[in-house]
């Protein structure tokens, strides 16, 4: 690209007025994004600090801000990675039968059908999680106790199966259609060329995922995974309604009933009857969020490999 | 793909004629697997394990292709049945909560559900006319400010900076910014309007804003994602030809990867056309019906769905059910949406090879 | 930041007309525009928020209130009693709802918005049922102390003796007891809390708050969310307004030597019963449950939420002052009852929320 535009040495570029307003729009509409994420963020802190240094006894909690939000990150970052865990090689596997194993057809129809899910009101997701997916899941919850209760993370289970590993499967859940849907995309456009010549050389369907396919989407499916990211590290209202919490738990336990809650699901669940302090409280905490979804962006941003800004066909 | 390929050493006489499963084997296995789950499951055997017992069945397929036809064959065998599994394990639960919106929400619809708003009903009866408008006319005002937004920023991105330490920070902070909740986005816009228009401030646009902070970075990012999937060869064809950067932009990046755009574009309204909170904050509620965005409160659908089912009153189940039916409508305007969506690719992408 | 917004506003303000010239209003709003004229009716648009456990009476106060002034809209937010207050205090509401009332500052700044006295009113009272699922019990009594320990997790099977002492003709399973307890901010939990604080004989030590204020037992989210988990688990025990309760057991609760069920008439009463908070002006009647009363036929656990005013508000007085009017009278109150199953006001109380209501000035 860059070399494309590149002048030759001596002689001016030629700038045309539709060139300008085309190239002034578009770093307008960037620097605009940037104007609204500072707003946030200011936003975030002007109100929040007041809830960082409030006194104990000033907020509803009665505990400093501290041991009060360190419950709820160390919740946040278990119910979001479980997610992952579940929903990334899942998403990357139906997206990968969508594009290329099932029938083209077929696969668009099931892609439409995936892409609705994502409309679906977090309430009913909510609603799903306590209805159907926590009753279904306590037998194998008592299993998991039984059989592997050896390790941390299977304790004494929970009789009602509303603990934090079913509100990471349904967060895997609601993330799914927009992961799958941004890797289909992704799958789909990759050069026919490549595939064939991998085909051509004799590599099996899978080979030729491995050498066409993945390369080539590598940085999409990053992407997909960091909007997954961040929609079950904002996720509100389905974790509040699943999730049974305990006061300030901290705990390795996926299967118990005393639970860590998470910052989003704790807003959500405190700030309707909140007033004064700890509001800010409140909002303080999501000037946390703010910061653990930075630091895990930046931290997956580096080590992605972002040499190749165009995967494509350079 | 320009450097010449060495083909690498394959034995032509085994890859063309060794060893290889009948056609019929996977197709057996298959159905083995499920009858056997079946089976499983008429005898008393609970759906769970039933499903696994398929799985397990399933995984004979690669053990077999290994004995016949060697590693790498068994090796591509496993990953299509993981592939598979990963798809219908998926299709499980997608198809579980479907259902369940479908078979809840069908039973209110009827005529006198779509035209009718709520004022003065309590108990049977009423509608949601109020909050179909209100989410049409808020999710359509927020995607108005969002879609130019996120496809500039896309565009500024990908095609003019070049990687410049602006673009990266850019790039960076629209990935924080998916991350912020929703609730949030509601509270920052509140607090935006309530600098211009004093406390106390209930408007749609206001709404708009809101769902816009949440769409913009799912806008950049999808989008960002397509245009960067554009061949080179073009941009760089269009060049030669003379074409200005900006026709190059409009009239050969943006129609090339238009099918992933608007998926991106339908995706991003999807994600917020069902947001409950930051709407009941910075829009409020109403039961009447309210057309104008820029005074007073709004209905809408996920609000709706949300009060009907939280706050009940007796009999709760009018209300229920309504919410149930407020959720199915939403379903029905994003498939509507999808159905546009995947109608403007098809008549205006290029026709290429796919 | 404004040529944004009007860049932004301008086509959305395109929408919105286009929109609204080719959409028109509901089917059931049409006679609306027909019966203007009645001059003792009052007009315009009403704006009130907060407490989301008022909203379904609000639903039914707000039917027969806007039929009767066709002109009216009464809009209520149910953003939360905690919301619903500092909105209207930042001037933001005509009316709060609060399952809470005004603590001390919350009054003074209260009193300098209004540059006068507030009205605040308790409108919407809800018995909380104690509710629970057990094989084969459908009748349960329980005393003060012996809830304060469930909940505590104190006693752990339904076959213990402190249970068995109140119950004696009940066939108790050993099963476990399971504990539900709301997880969001309540004002439900505030009374549940403060009642078992206060009735249960120093068994529970906690400060009562609307935030669950101990570790152990199963968490839900709302009243649905808790009668759902009880309603799905075995053994299970929480508390809930007894409107939504549905087919669940609900315990009677000991007042005095006699074991009381959860009616609205036996919640009415105990508001009766009750003192108003000390300190306060006529216009304010804040009270303090009597969650220890031993007189015959009264229920203590209740929710008394409030309706909040200024006495002289600068704009649409009258139709505040007629909204509060209609919500506190006999009608409203059945209408509430009916459609939201809460506990009318005696005809007593009645009469001193209705003086209170009475004084707001309609210049």
């Amino acid at each position: 690209m860059t070399s494309t535009q590149a002048p030759a040495p001596g002689r001016a570029p030629i700038r045309r007025p539709g060139d300008r307003i085309f190239s002034g729009v578009s770093l307008g509409a960037g620097l605009l994004i940037l104007a609204i994420l500072a707003g946030v963020a200011i936003f975030l802190t002007v109100q929040g600090i007041p809830g960082i240094t409030a006194s104990p006894d000033e907020v509803k909690s009665g505990k400093s801000f501290l041991p009060y939000v360190w419950p709820l990150v160390y919740g946040t970052l278990i119910a979001a990675t479980v997610a992952m865990l579940i929903a990334v090689p899942v998403a990357i596997g139906v997206a990968l039968f969508i594009s290329h194993y099932a029938p083209r057809r077929l696969g668009q129809t099931l892609g439409y059908l995936i892409d609705l899910l994502a409309a679906v009101p977090s309430v009913v997701y909510g609603l799903w999680g306590i209805g159907f997916l926590a009753p279904h899941l306590v037998p194998f919850y008592a299993w998991l106790d039984e059989h592997l209760g050896f390790l941390p993370f299977f304790g004494p289970a929970s009789a009602t199966g509303r603990t934090i590993l079913t509100a990471s499967i349904v967060l895997a859940v609601m993330i799914l259609p927009i992961m799958t849907a941004i890797c289909r995309e992704i799958f789909l456009q990759t050069p026919r060329l490549h595939e064939e010549a991998a085909l051509a050389l004799g590599a099996t369907r899978w080979e030729m995922a491995r050498l066409a396919i993945f390369p080539y989407a590598r940085s999409g499916i990053v992407s997909a995974a960091m909007l997954g990211l961040g929609r079950a590290l904002g996720e509100t209202l389905a974790v509040a309604m699943v999730l049974s919490v305990g006061v300030g738990t901290v705990t390795a336990n996926l299967i118990g009933s005393d639970n860590p809650s998470t910052i989003a699901a704790n807003i959500a669940l405190g700030f309707a009857e909140a007033t004064g302090k700890s509001v800010n409280a409140l909002i303080a905490s999501g000037l946390v969020l703010f910061v653990i979804t930075f630091l895990v962006n930046f931290a997956a941003r580096s080590i992605v490999d972002r040499r190749k800004e165009f995967s494509g066909a350079n | 793909m320009t450097t010449t390929l060495t083909p690498p050493p394959v034995d032509v006489s085994r890859e063309l004629y060794g060893a290889r499963l009948p056609t019929w084997g996977p197709r057996a296995v298959i159905t083995a697997a499920v009858a056997a789950a079946a089976a499983a499951y008429a005898v008393g055997v609970n759906l769970l394990q039933a499903a696994l017992l398929a799985w397990v069945i399933c995984m004979v397929l690669p053990l077999w292709s290994a004995a016949v036809e060697g590693r790498r064959k068994a090796t591509d065998r496993l990953v299509t049945t993981l592939v598979s599994s990963a798809f219908v394990l998926a299709m499980f639960p997608l198809f579980s909560i479907l259902w369940t919106v479908i078979s809840k929400g069908t039973k209110v619809l009827s005529a006198e559900f779509f035209t009718n708003s709520m004022r003065n009903v309590v108990g049977e009866g009423g509608g949601i006319y109020h909050a179909l408008v209100g989410t049409l006319l808020i999710t359509g005002a927020a995607a108005v400010i969002s879609i130019p937004i996120g496809i500039f920023a896309a565009i500024y991105l990908v095609e003019y900076a070049e990687g410049n330490r602006l673009s990266r920070w850019i790039r960076f902070l629209v990935d924080v910014m998916t991350g912020i909740p929703s609730i949030v986005a509601g509270l920052f816009a509140y607090a935006l309007f309530v600098l211009f228009f004093g406390e106390g401030v209930r408007m749609g646009i206001g709404g708009s804003v809101a769902l816009s902070v949440l769409m913009i970075p799912i806008l950049v990012r999808s989008t960002e994602e397509m245009l960067k999937l554009v061949p080179n060869e073009l941009r760089e064809a269009s060049y030669a030809l003379g074409v200005p950067k900006w026709r190059t932009v409009s009239k050969i990046v943006l129609p090339t990867s238009l099918a992933g755009i608007v998926t991106g574009v339908t995706l991003s309204i999807a994600r917020v056309i069902g947001e409950t909170a930051p709407l009941l904050i910075i829009v409020g509620t109403t039961d009447s019906v309210n057309f104008n965005l820029f005074d007073g409160r709004m209905a809408s659908l996920p609000v709706f769905a949300f009060a009907s089912q939280r706050n009940p009153g007796i009999p709760p189940e009018f209300s229920i059910d309504r919410a149930w039916g407020a959720a199915l409508v939403l379903l029905i305007i994003v498939m509507l949406l999808n159905l546009i969506a995947r109608l403007v690719s098809y008549f205006f992408s290029p026709k290429g090879e796919r | 930041m404004n040529r944004n917004s009007l860049r932004i506003a301008a086509p959305a303000a395109l929408l919105a007309l286009a929109f609204g010239l080719s959409a028109c209003g509901a089917a059931n709003e049409s006679d609306d525009s027909g019966s203007k004229g009645t001059d003792t009716k009052v007009s315009g648009t009403l704006n009130a928020g907060g407490s989301s456990a008022q909203e379904a009476a609000v639903n039914a106060w707000k039917k027969a209130f806007q039929t009767t002034n066709p002109d009216t809209t009464v809009n209520y937010d149910p953003v939360g009693s905690g919301g619903g207050r500092e909105q209207f205090l930042a001037g933001g509401l005509a009316i709060a709802g609060s399952d809470a009332y005004l603590d001390d500052d919350e009054l003074a700044k209260a009193k300098e918005l209004c540059k006068g006295d507030v009205v605040e009113v308790p409108v919407y009272v809800s018995p909380i049922a104690v509710i629970f699922n057990l094989d084969g019990v459908k009748d349960l009594n329980l005393s003060p102390k012996t809830i304060a320990d469930i909940f505590a997790g104190k006693i752990t099977t339904w076959d213990d003796a402190a249970i068995k002492a109140d119950n004696p003709d009940a066939k108790l399973p050993s099963e476990k007891i399971t504990p539900v307890h709301r997880s969001d901010d309540s004002g439900t939990t505030q009374n549940f809390t403060d009642y078992l604080s206060k009735a249960a004989e120093g068994a529970w030590t906690a400060e009562p708050g609307q935030t669950w204020p101990i570790k152990g037992g199963e968490a839900a989210e709302g009243t649905s969310g808790v009668v759902a988990a009880v309603t799905g688990g075995k053994g299970t025990i929480g508390y809930a307004d007894e409107s939504q309760a549905g087919d669940l057991g609900q315990a009677k609760v000991k007042v005095g030597d006699t074991f009381n069920a959860a009616t609205p008439e036996a919640a009415a009463k105990v508001l009766d019963t009750s003192k108003p908070v000390a300190g306060r002006s006529a216009t304010d009647i804040a009270i303090d449950v009597d969650r220890t009363s031993t007189e015959a036929g009264v229920y203590p656990i209740v929710l008394a939420s409030y309706q909040i005013a200024c006495q002289a508000p600068a704009k649409d007085a009258a139709l505040i002052k007629a909204w509060l009017t209609y919500v506190a009278s006999s009608d409203g109150q059945a209408a509430a009852a009916a459609g939201a199953g809460s506990a009318p006001l005696t005809a007593e109380f009645g009469k001193k929320v209705q003086a209170a209501i009475e004084t707001i000035k309609v210049s």
